[in-house]
Parts: structure tokens; sequence; C-alpha cells
């Protein structure tokens, strides 16, 4: 197919009208919906609602919990350590504190663990990739905190618990926002390169469902810079990290019900290591990489729910796992980057979404799950999407009105990582638009925790996207980063003098028992394991051919 | 999971096999071995398509992490060519290696004692005095940053512009791994930016402001009332609370 500057012809015809009206957009305001409004639009076209892809669980703590088919089909699954296949008498690992993945929620609790006194030595991080290989390095957009007047902690709470449709735990909320300014103290004294001006104020920008400015970021490159910079300072305090390592099991005390450690797995030779803890930390993230509803996604690769599987193993009671996070604005268009982010920043700065005859049909910054379903019902009800050569649909988002606003070269400033991911196939967005569709984002949902960042379990607390409640049933952009740094340092502080005050405990699998039993009991049969650990994206032909023998 | 295709409601999934029947294919030599790959997939998909399953060189599937750093010749070009194979589309006749892993040395040090001293780059790094200025570093950064200059700005203790010049890094190595002078760029790179944040950037003093603000108690009342509001009136006070437009 030939293509003119990255887009095949058709295409090209839908840009003349985007270019078209682009003069009198820039005077445009489309409005934003009502209360009401909004979940019209939701319980019509956003994907949580289309029927026949939920279903309650039948199993444990949070039995009759409604979800989507594959998250509910990881829990009701055979775990993949089989008691009868450890050795639970030999502990290869012993410390204090167990970190279970090395995400932003991770590296955060390790460097407060610190902090309240634990010595490196006794704490262990494990990850399934490299550390920092997490949805947190690719964070772009920014992080939100309520940081100078007008603007205030309230209007930060409130905007929250708007977006959440009123579902969220509020205390956690109030820990959130009311922490997020010291956050922020804390990643400048860190080293971190905030975009400011002269003067070192922060410069803020409008994130969707905000009533105000409250958007900090690094270029579109704000979650790579943070994982840097812990990064480099877990490093500095040399904080020991087994890398390729998962968790995929906890361990539970033989007779108390509180959790000591985890077996892990060595991604690379497969041979597991008990590991035992006082406390334990999940910090997993999210579940785009197992595709809900076939979804594809902006998640990083190990992104496979693991950690809400492991705390429901010991009885860890879960939340809103019904709702999922669909990103509006995934890259459509061309097929190479199709499910990849392009950040509401965009938006924030002032770009529009235009339907394939240049006209707006939505507020760009409406909560996601409301811009997520105005796209679905632009393309796929109202027929106005522009379809690709692979025959997804989607709509433009109109990037070169930033540098109409912001001047020649704004784009590509404030916008490296986009521009970067755009040439590389041949598209310049500084130019063209550029075709988006939603795309599976995250995970609002998981493990419930309280105000220490403890689960319902004893030993086992947990940080991140891996918990569920700060947000409710919809996060807001620029909330997660700020969750794994509020609850990460929580987690932290609180693990570590949990751990102080305890005994290691005699590591058992009786969980892994009892869990049989009960999917057993409910008359569950199935081949299914999990935690899946990573997803498999070899060719169907090979794997249909494949003899399994080395 | 992924492959149970029943379920799939938007068709927006699944490229290696949807490609397939459109019949354009590329070659492809994985570490020397030939396959056939639908064109317009990336390195990464093309692999899996194969019948790779990573477990390293893969990470954020993104261009955020620096995981899946790859070298590549093509068929009649002597050219060693480094890119990102979740990133770089495949061609036609391309002899792949993935590089998952970089051995470099990482200076440890404490961000409080240092300062944003001219020679404190090359104090940490002394070997950046052992740059011969062959232009490889810049060639193999697939992030396009001129590698080269940062590391004689290093040199010069120009912390700043180091600091913002490779504020693109991620760290994949491809430089230091093809560097004859045996530099860890990206770990100079790393400090020259935490000093530029910390002790050059001015802290916000906004923030300090609000902290003090919080640590008073300015909004505790108001923040505890919103705790045992019904939903009704959180609703109100939400669809009330006004857009502030600066
Ligand atoms: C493309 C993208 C853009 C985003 N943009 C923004 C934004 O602009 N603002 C914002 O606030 N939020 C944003 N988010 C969301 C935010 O980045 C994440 O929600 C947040 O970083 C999650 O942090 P975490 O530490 O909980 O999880 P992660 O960062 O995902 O870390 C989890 C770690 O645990 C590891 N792991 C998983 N399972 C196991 C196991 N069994 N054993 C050992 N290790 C394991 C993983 O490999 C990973 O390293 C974005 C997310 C994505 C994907
Ligand atoms: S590759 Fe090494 S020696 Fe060559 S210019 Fe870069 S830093 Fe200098
Ligand atoms: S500077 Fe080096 S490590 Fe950084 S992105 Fe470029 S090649 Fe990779
Ligand atoms: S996998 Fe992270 S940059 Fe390619």
């Amino acid at each position: 197919m030939k293509l003119i500057r990255g887009y095949p012809a058709y295409m090209r015809e839908s840009i003349e009208h985007v270019e078209k009206t682009r003069p009198r957009r820039m005077k445009e305001k489309y409005r934003t919906l009502s209360i009401e409004e909004r979940e019209e639009l939701l319980r019509k076209y956003h994907p949580d609602y289309k029927p026949g892809t939920k279903r309650p669980l039948k199993i444990g703590p949070s039995k009759g919990m409604i979800a989507p088919h594959e998250v509910i089909d990881l829990l009701e699954a055979h775990p993949i350590v089989k008691p009868e296949d450890v050795n639970l008498d030999e502990i290869d690992i012993d410390v204090d504190l167990l970190i279970i993945g090395g995400g932003g929620a991770g590296m955060t609790a390790a460097l407060w663990a610190l902090e309240e006194g634990l010595k490196p030595e006794d704490i262990l991080i494990v990850t399934k990739l490299r550390l920092g290989d997490s949805n947190s390095i690719m964070s772009q957009g920014g992080v939100q905190a309520a940081d100078r007047p007008p603007d205030s902690p309230i209007r930060h709470f409130i905007d929250i618990v708007g977006g959440g449709h009123f579902t969220n735990d509020r205390r956690l909320v109030k820990i959130l926002t009311m922490t997020a300014p010291y956050m922020m103290a804390w990643l400048e004294r860190l080293g971190l390169m905030f975009d400011k001006d002269e003067e070192g104020n922060m410069l803020e920008l409008w994130g969707g469902g905000t009533s105000i400015r409250r958007m900090h970021s690094c270029k579109d490159y704000t979650g790579m810079e943070i994982v840097r910079v812990l990064r480099d300072e877990v490093r500095n305090r040399q904080v020991p990290c087994l890398e390729f390592t998962s968790a995929v099991e906890l361990l539970t005390d033989e007779e108390e019900d509180r959790v000591v450690g985890a077996v892990l797995l060595n991604m690379e030779s497969q041979q597991y290591y008990v590991a035992r803890a006082k406390a334990t930390i999940l910090a997993t993230g999210g579940f785009g990489r197992i595709h809900i509803q076939g979804y594809p996604t902006t998640n990083h690769y190990g992104a496979t729910m693991d950690g809400v599987v492991l705390a429901y193993h010991v009885g860890a009671r879960l939340r809103d796992l019904d709702a999922t996070q669909y990103h509006p604005t995934g890259a459509a268009y061309p097929e190479q980057i199709v499910g990849l982010l392009v950040t509401e920043k965009v938006r924030g700065a002032g770009a529009q979404v235009v339907n394939r005859h240049g006209e707006q049909f939505v507020f760009p910054l409406e909560p996601r799950d409301v811009e997520a379903a105005a796209i679905i019902r632009e393309c796929w009800d109202r027929n106005n999407g522009v379809e690709t050569p692979t025959g997804m649909r989607g709509v433009w988002l109109d990037t070169p009105m930033i540098e109409e606003l912001r001047g020649r070269g704004a784009f590509k400033r404030m916008f490296p990582a986009i521009h970067k991911m755009y040439s590389r196939v041949g598209i310049d967005p500084a130019q063209d638009p550029v075709l988006v569709f939603p795309t599976l984002h995250y995970m609002n949902g998981g493990i419930i925790i309280d105000e220490k960042a403890q689960t319902t379990v004893k030993g086992l607390f947990a940080a991140g996207e891996t918990t569920g409640g700060v947000h409710g049933k919809n996060r807001l952009m620029g909330n997660s980063i700020l969750d794994y740094l509020v609850f990460g340092r929580i987690a932290g502080i609180h693990a570590a003098r949990f751990a102080k005050h305890t005994s290691p405990g005699k590591p058992s699998l009786k969980h892994v028992i009892k869990y049989e039993e009960m999917l057993k009991a409910a008359g569950i049969e199935t081949d299914r394991r999990s935690p899946v650990l990573l997803p498999d994206y070899r060719g169907e032909r090979v794997l249909a051919r494949r003899i399994e023998i080395l | 999971m992924y492959h149970n295709r029943d379920r799939l409601p938007l068709e927006a999934n699944d490229l290696p096999e949807e490609t397939e029947g459109r019949g354009e294919t590329v070659r492809i030599y994985i570490m020397g071995k030939e396959y056939r790959v639908p064109a317009g997939l990336t390195i990464m998909k093309a692999m899996e398509y194969a019948g790779y399953r990573f477990i390293r060189g893969a990470g954020c599937r993104g261009g955020f992490c620096g995981a899946c750093a790859t070298v590549y010749r093509k068929e009649g070009d002597y050219k060693l060519y480094t890119d990102l194979a979740c990133q770089k589309t495949v061609e036609d006749g391309m002899y792949l290696v993935q590089l998952p892993f970089v051995p470099a040395n990482k200076a440890v040090y404490d961000i409080e004692e240092l300062r944003p001293e001219p020679n404190i780059l090359l104090r940490f790094y002394p070997e950046i005095a052992r740059c011969v200025s062959c232009n490889t570093c810049t060639k193999a950064c697939p992030q396009d940053i001129e590698v080269m200059y940062a590391i004689q700005h290093a040199l010069r203790g120009e912390i700043e512009r180091v600091a913002n010049m490779t504020f693109d890094c991620i760290q994949c190595g491809l430089c230091t791994i093809r560097c004859p002078a045996e530099i860890p760029h990206y770990h100079v790179f790393q400090l020259a930016r935490r000093i530029y944040g910390r002790y050059i950037l001015k802290p916000a003093r906004h923030v300090r402001e609000r902290i003090k603000e919080i640590e008073s108690g300015k909004y505790d009342q108001e923040m505890d009332k919103l705790l045992t509001v019904s939903v009704e009136e959180l609703k109100r006070i939400y669809e009330n609370r006004g857009r502030i437009e600066e």
C-alpha cells in the first residue's frame, strides 16, 4: 500500500477535513456532560457494560464479586505451586521484608523501609523482569498534587471521588491528597527533573476530570524519569534485588493466619526458592497483559495480575475488579504501535478529539471512562470513525493544534516520546493528526488495603496498581503515580514496623490445599493454572506444531 | 487466554494472525537463522511470530525501558545498526541479535553529599576522559541523543547541559557496548541529571508552603467532613465545585 507521509490516500482525505475545520475549532469549546449524561453514555457504550463479558466469582472471601471473565478465570484456577513439589524445610532466603515487584510502588517501599530503620540486607526486592521494567516506567503524562492556591487537597479529593463515581475508599483518598505535596518535595530532593519555570515553580497542566491545572510532569517521560531516579537511589542504597525472579505463591504460617514470605521462581532456570520474610509487600502492578475482552494494551510485558491472584490464594479480600480502565487514546494506526499510549497530556495541552469529518463530538477532557465511551460510540454506533487497513476504527487526535496554540516546535518539545514513536513509523504528529481508539490501560480495583497499606491478611501489605479503593471504579490521570508514591511509602514504613515486632514464621502452603478444596467444592473443573507470569504471543502455527521436549 | 478469539469484540487485536492473510512477508534472520514473517511487524512481534517467547529482551514493549536493545545488519550493507525491537519495523534481509544486558559499572554515591561542582562527573567516572570523539555512541543511540557531545560537555563539567540533552535516555546501553573508550554513558548522564534536579533546578516554594499548611491542620476539618457526608451530598459538592481556569 502506498503511504503519503505515513497515511494511505483515503485516510489523507479525512485528514483534509480535519485541517479544514481546524481554524474554526480552535475557538470552539465542546460542552462537558452532566452526571446523568455521563452515566447514560457509560451504560450504553463503555466496554465494562458490554453484556456477556463478566461473571460472578464462585469462591473465596470475595465470592459473588463480578469481574471480567479473564479475571475470574485466573482466580478460579489451580495455583501453579503444588505443595508436594516444594521443600519448605530448606529456607533459601531469610529477610525481614520481602518486596514483590520492582516498579514504582516496590522501589518507593524499599526506600522508605530504609528510612524506618531496616538495613538494606534485611530487605529483598524480587521482580519478574529487570528492576524498573514495569508500568511505572511507561507513564507519560504526569502526576497530580494540589500544591498551590487556589487549588487545595480538598479540591483534589472532590475531583477524585467524582471521577471514581463516588465509590472510592474516602479514607485512602484523604491520605493520597494530603500526602501528595510531600511526595513532590521528596522527588525534588532525590533530584527529579520536574518541568518548572525559572523560579522553580511547577508547570502544571490539565488532566481529564480535574477542575484545575494540577498535573506535574517531566515532558512526556514522567514515569521514566521517576523510575530512573528511584532505581538509581535503590542501587545507591544497595538494597538487594533479584531480577527475573517471580513470586509464584505466598507462604503462610503453619499455625497462624499470616503471610511469612513467598515461593519464588527463577524465570530463566525455573528453579524455585523458598523466601521467608517477617513482612511481605505486594507491589506487582496491573493486568493489561491478560487482555480483557481481547483489547490491546498500553501495559508492560509482565502486567498479568499476579499480585491479586497470590493475595486471593491466602484469603485477602478484593474490590472493584468489575471496573476496567480503557485509556481513551491508544494508537489505532499503524499496526506496529496499536494499543500504545498517546498520553492524555496531549489533550491537556489543547488537542481536540474529532471524527472523520473533522468535527468534535466530546469535550476532550471528560473522565477517562466517559471519554472512551464517547469515542466507541462515535466509531461503532454513529459510524463516524476512520477505518484502518486492518479493520480497526479510530478517531483523530488533532495534535497539530498544539503547534498552533503554543508555537512551532512545541509538540516535539513537550512530547518527545510520542513524537519519536510516530516518527519511527513515518508520521509527524506536529503536522498531521494521529488516529486513536481506547486501549486497555489500568486495573481500577484490586486488593483491599487499609490506611497502613495492610491487606485483610496479617503480615501482607500491598501498594500501587495491585490495590483497590483509592480510585474507586475509575482512576483519573496522574493519580496512580501518586498512588504508588504515597502508598508505596506507607507500605514500606508500616511493613518495616511490623517486621521489627514480629518473629519469623514457620512457612507452609496450607492455604494452597484449602484453595484446591474450595475449587472442588464449587464444582470448578479446569486445567487453568495461575498466576500466569507472562503472556504468550508466539504465532499460532508455531504453537500448534509444538512438541515439548527440551 | 489471549488466543481465545471468540471474545474479541472489535477485532482490534492479534496482529500476527491477521496480517498473515494479507500475504506480504519479509525474510529476517534471527541470530543467523532464516524466518519468513509478515511485513509491518515490529522486530519484537516478528520474533514472537516466529516462535520466540521472551523472558529477557522485552520489558515495557513501548519504547520506554531499553530492555529490547537490538543490533542488526542488512544484506549487502556493511553497517552495523542498532534500535529497539519493540519500536523498529522489520525489513527484508535483517540479521538480528538482541542485547538484553549490558555490563556497566555504576558509581555509588549519597546524593545529599554531592555538590554541583564542575569536576564531579569526572570524579565519579574518570573514564570519560578517555573519549576519542569517534561518535560511535551517537550513531548507536535509538533515542537520537547527541551522546558524544554530551560526554564532551560532561568532561567540561557542564552539568545542566548534559542533564537537558540526555533527558530522553532510556538507558538501553547501546552506546556503552559500542564505545571504544569503555565509558558507561548512561550512568554518567543519570548522575548529571540527579545533580541538576537536586541542586541546580530551584525547589518549588509553593510546594513547601502547601506542606506547611497541611501540617498546620488547615484542611483537617473540611477533609473530615468529606469523609462522612452522604454520597448525595458529595455529588452535590462535586457538581458545584466549578472549573478554575487560570
Ligand atoms: C503507558 C502507561 C502510561 C501511564 N501514564 C500515567 C500517568 O501519566 N500518570 C499516572 O499517574 N499514571 C499513569 N499510568 C499508570 C501508572 O504508571 C501505574 O499504575 C503505576 O506505575 C503502577 O505502579 P506499580 O508499582 O503499582 O506497578 P508496576 O509499575 O507495574 O510495577 C509492578 C512490578 O512488579 C513486577 N511483577 C509483577 N508480577 C510479579 C511477580 N509475580 N513477581 C515478581 N514481580 C512481579 C512487574 O514486572 C513490575 O516490575 C500509566 C500506565 C501506563 C501503562
Ligand atoms: S563512542 Fe566512546 S569514545 Fe566514541 S565518541 Fe562516544 S564516548 Fe567518545
Ligand atoms: S544515550 Fe545510550 S543508553 Fe541512553 S538511550 Fe542513547 S544509546 Fe541508549
Ligand atoms: S521493551 Fe522497553 S524499550 Fe522496547
